[in-house]
């Protein structure tokens, strides 16, 4: 069991609900953004003089631009149904990690300065200054939220606390208070191509592996391109998956699938990246900025498709966003979805039986699915709504024989974030990661008592590394997280393969 | 009487305007603001039809908040749906003559009364016992539940206890369309009643009561889900594009 200077929530077989423990948390924050990642965004480097006035100022601007943000500030009537639905709440008990707590620390400052009642009764309606106490919580409690929007499943408005943790940390940015480790991130994708600041020549490197592990495997030449011209399909995946486990499997896994499908693809070293953190800091400049290297690196290299491969938030900007950012999109084949999901795509191969599965291949595991929380509740998969939930639970079912959900409550559009979403994904906040991801791995646990589950597969580079990260906290092994398309590499059976029983039974006397 | 019943005048005049008014220009307001980016909360109807249907069960059965807290919705939807019967009830006061649906509904809208009371000490119980929503509880979250609880228990206290003139409480808000203020009835508690309703005709565009236009214009639930089919471009985010 990992070792941690906090204490580990007990996992319970039955949820309860915490009592309010009010500033537990108001220790947790994360490491400051340094000025020279701050400029690279084109935020000041340090916090400015008049940064009150500029806060403001800022906040206004985003009222104007922002419909969401207007009326979510102004419909809250506190009638406390999203109280009991945020993990960081029910892991840590601290009431301003309720999603109507934390909309307040936004809610007070906005009521002060652009409400007439705020302005004329501030005490009555809460509203408050943006004093320096206020943005100290600020700083600590929006990094707290995981922009997960499971609030906004059960708010009777919709709010959605997401929006207005990203519109904090756009004002916070814009007076010079950033997250190291969002920010210098972005930073790395502009300079490098991705997440992890790897370079051309290392991704190259790293795939001719994956094309000799598999050929060593299988003994079929499947190939892991990168920056071939003219090729039919772009694949944009999150960098986890060019060398983290469990992450690589999953990328075996989508390059098997384009080999048997027969389709020509490509990964791109100018966007060697899935993953859009300007999401999660809320800056549409810097979204869209990271955006763009997808509309260019299609443009250079050709494509007529664009899929994507394993990642929840990449996935919702994707699905949701990347036409707006940097659509249209008309040069691309329009008889496919634009963009696609790598499990859009093997769903459909799937469907038409082109895939040859062997479910016994992934017998040593009993599966449970964990929903993104990106992907259920801010995109979808296929043509129907749910579709995002029903397409990778077909897959799992298509490629084992051992699958059981977990709790109804827990899973869908009211799946628990994995704790480590929207950019908290960092050492300096592993309190709150591991308190966070109580919720959902007390489901985990639950269906392992009950059903005797082994590992848990999820389709997002985020919950893969939370996972790998936490579970050990819990007492659970790291290895128990797995990538749907790992399950898909594990079962497919390759045009070709040597699957002679004599070979696997010589193979394993040796 | 006859001052008090300027003053009673005047403030409808005033809280009526402050109403259709704040009200208004609330509305102009969200309708203005662009909402740049698709953010439905997924599943999300794809189509228009779905949207609309999505939004009369959020309207009507509080999908959302069923799904959330039951003893909530219990209470809350009490509350909105008596409110609702109430204020068909009241609709007699308003037109002449009555239509027949109206005259029809009227002793649903006293059971509409009484739910509404019972429905607001429910809420209102709730955010003492309830510690998270005691916590987030502020002043003005009990004065606008103590607002609406006195307008309905005033109200059934002049049907069951102590009756008022109606018919000439009728006669004043009929003279105030044209302009003519008639003489209200010297009650304490009907003067109370409408002091209370013309308070709360006021607060409305200045309060969380917007939640009522604003759930109209919530982008995660007013949104069809349909980004990949259909470029959603804000008139702010394509002058980026401009650039």
């Amino acid at each position: 069991m990992a070792k941690a200077d906090f204490k580990v929530p007990v996992l319970q077989q039955y949820p309860e609900i915490p009592e309010v423990e009010p500033g537990v948390m108001a220790h947790s924050s994360p490491y400051k953004s340094k000025p020279q990642f701050q400029a690279e965004l084109g935020f000041p480097g340090e916090l400015v003089d008049d940064w009150q006035k500029k806060a403001i100022d800022k906040m206004g601007d985003l009222l104007g631009r922002y419909r969401a943000l207007r009326v979510y500030l102004d419909s809250c009537v506190k009638c406390g149904s999203c109280t009991d639905k945020c993990h960081y709440y029910l892991g840590t008990h601290d009431p301003k990690n309720m999603p109507v707590g934390r909309q307040d620390l936004m809610r007070k400052v906005y009521r002060r300065h652009f409400t007439l009642a705020g302005r004329l009764f501030p005490k009555l309606v809460g509203a408050e200054d943006l004093t320096e106490e206020v943005l100290g919580d600020w700083y600590s409690y929006y990094h707290q939220c995981s922009q997960c929007r499971r609030c906004s499943v059960f708010c009777p408005y919709g709010i959605d606390t997401a929006e207005i943790s990203m519109a904090a940390r756009e004002i916070m940015d814009h007076i010079g208070v950033g997250q190291k480790y969002c920010n210098e991130i972005i930073g790395k994708v502009y300079k490098i191509g991705n997440n992890l600041g790897l370079p051309g020549p290392a991704l190259a490197d790293t795939l001719e592996g994956l094309e000799e592990d598999v050929f060593d495997e299988t003994g079929v030449e499947v190939k892991y391109p990168l920056d071939q011209e003219g090729a039919e399909i772009l694949l944009v995946t999150p960098s986890a998956d060019f060398f983290a486990e469990p992450h690589v499997d999953g990328l075996i896994g989508y390059g098997k699938v384009f080999h048997e499908a027969g389709v020509s693809w490509t990964l791109s070293s100018h966007a060697s990246e899935a993953a859009n953190f300007g999401m999660f800091i809320g800056s549409y400049e810097n979204m869209r900025r990271v955006a763009l290297r997808i509309r260019e690196a299609a443009i250079k290299l050709g494509v007529k498709r664009i899929v994507f491969g394993e990642c929840g938030h990449a996935w919702r900007v994707a699905y949701s966003f990347l036409n707006t950012l940097a659509g249209p999109w008309d040069f691309l084949d329009q008889r496919y979805p634009i963009p696609q999901h790598i499990c859009e795509f093997t769903y459909g191969l799937i469907q038409a039986g082109k895939l040859n599965l062997d479910k016994s291949r992934n017998d040593d595991m009993v599966l449970t699915y964990h929903d993104s929380c990106n992907v259920a509740r801010a995109s979808r998969m296929g043509d129907r709504p749910g579709g995002q939930f029903d397409i990778p639970r077909a897959i799992i079912r298509a490629t084992c024989n051992h699958y059981y959900d977990m709790d109804e409550e827990t899973i869908r559009d009211r799946t628990f974030c994995c704790g480590g979403g929207g950019g908290l994904l960092t050492d300096d906040l592993m309190e709150v990661r591991v308190k966070g991801a109580q919720p959902r791995v007390e489901a985990l646990n639950n269906v392992i008592q009950e059903k005797g589950v082994t590992h848990m597969a999820a389709i997002c580079a985020i919950c893969k590394s939370q996972f790998t990260k936490v579970l050990p906290y819990y007492g659970m092994d790291l290895d128990q997280i797995v990538s749907v398309h790992q399950l898909v590499s594990n079962a497919l059976v390759l045009t070709g393969e040597e699957t002679d029983d004599e070979d696997e039974a010589a193979d394993e006397a040796a | 009487m006859s001052f008090l019943s300027d003053v009673y005048a005047g403030l409808f005049y005033f809280a009526a305007f402050v109403l259709v008014a704040g009200l208004t220009n609330k509305v102009i307001q969200y309708a203005r603001t662009p909402a740049p980016l698709k953010i439905p909360t997924t599943p999300a109807p794809t189509t228009k039809t779905g949207v609309a249907l999505r939004l009369t069960r959020e309207v009507v059965f509080f999908e959302s908040l069923f799904r959330g807290s039951k003893w909530t919705w219990i209470f809350g939807w009490m509350f909105h749906f008596g409110l609702f019967l109430v204020t068909l009830r009241h609709l007699r006061y308003f037109l002449d003559p009555v239509p027949m649906p109206i005259q029809l509904i009227q002793p649903f809208g006293i059971y509409g009364g009484i739910a509404m009371v019972i429905g607001l000490a429910g809420l209102w119980g709730r955010r003492f016992l309830v510690d998270r929503v005691r916590y987030i509880t502020a002043l003005s979250d009990h004065l606008i539940l103590a607002l609406l609880i006195t307008i309905g228990l005033s109200g059934l206290m002049m049907r069951f206890v102590v009756h008022t003139d109606i018919m000439r409480v009728k006669q004043f808000f009929q003279g105030l369309y044209v302009g003519q203020v008639h003489v209200l009835p010297a009650d304490p508690l009907l003067l109370l009643h409408l002091l209370l309703v013309a308070l709360l005709m006021i607060i409305f565009p200045y309060s969380k009561l917007l939640h009522a236009p604003g759930l109209f214009f919530s982008p995660s639930r007013n949104q069809v889900d349909n980004p990949r089919e259909q470029r959603h471009l804000a008139p702010w985010a394509r002058r980026l594009e401009q650039d």
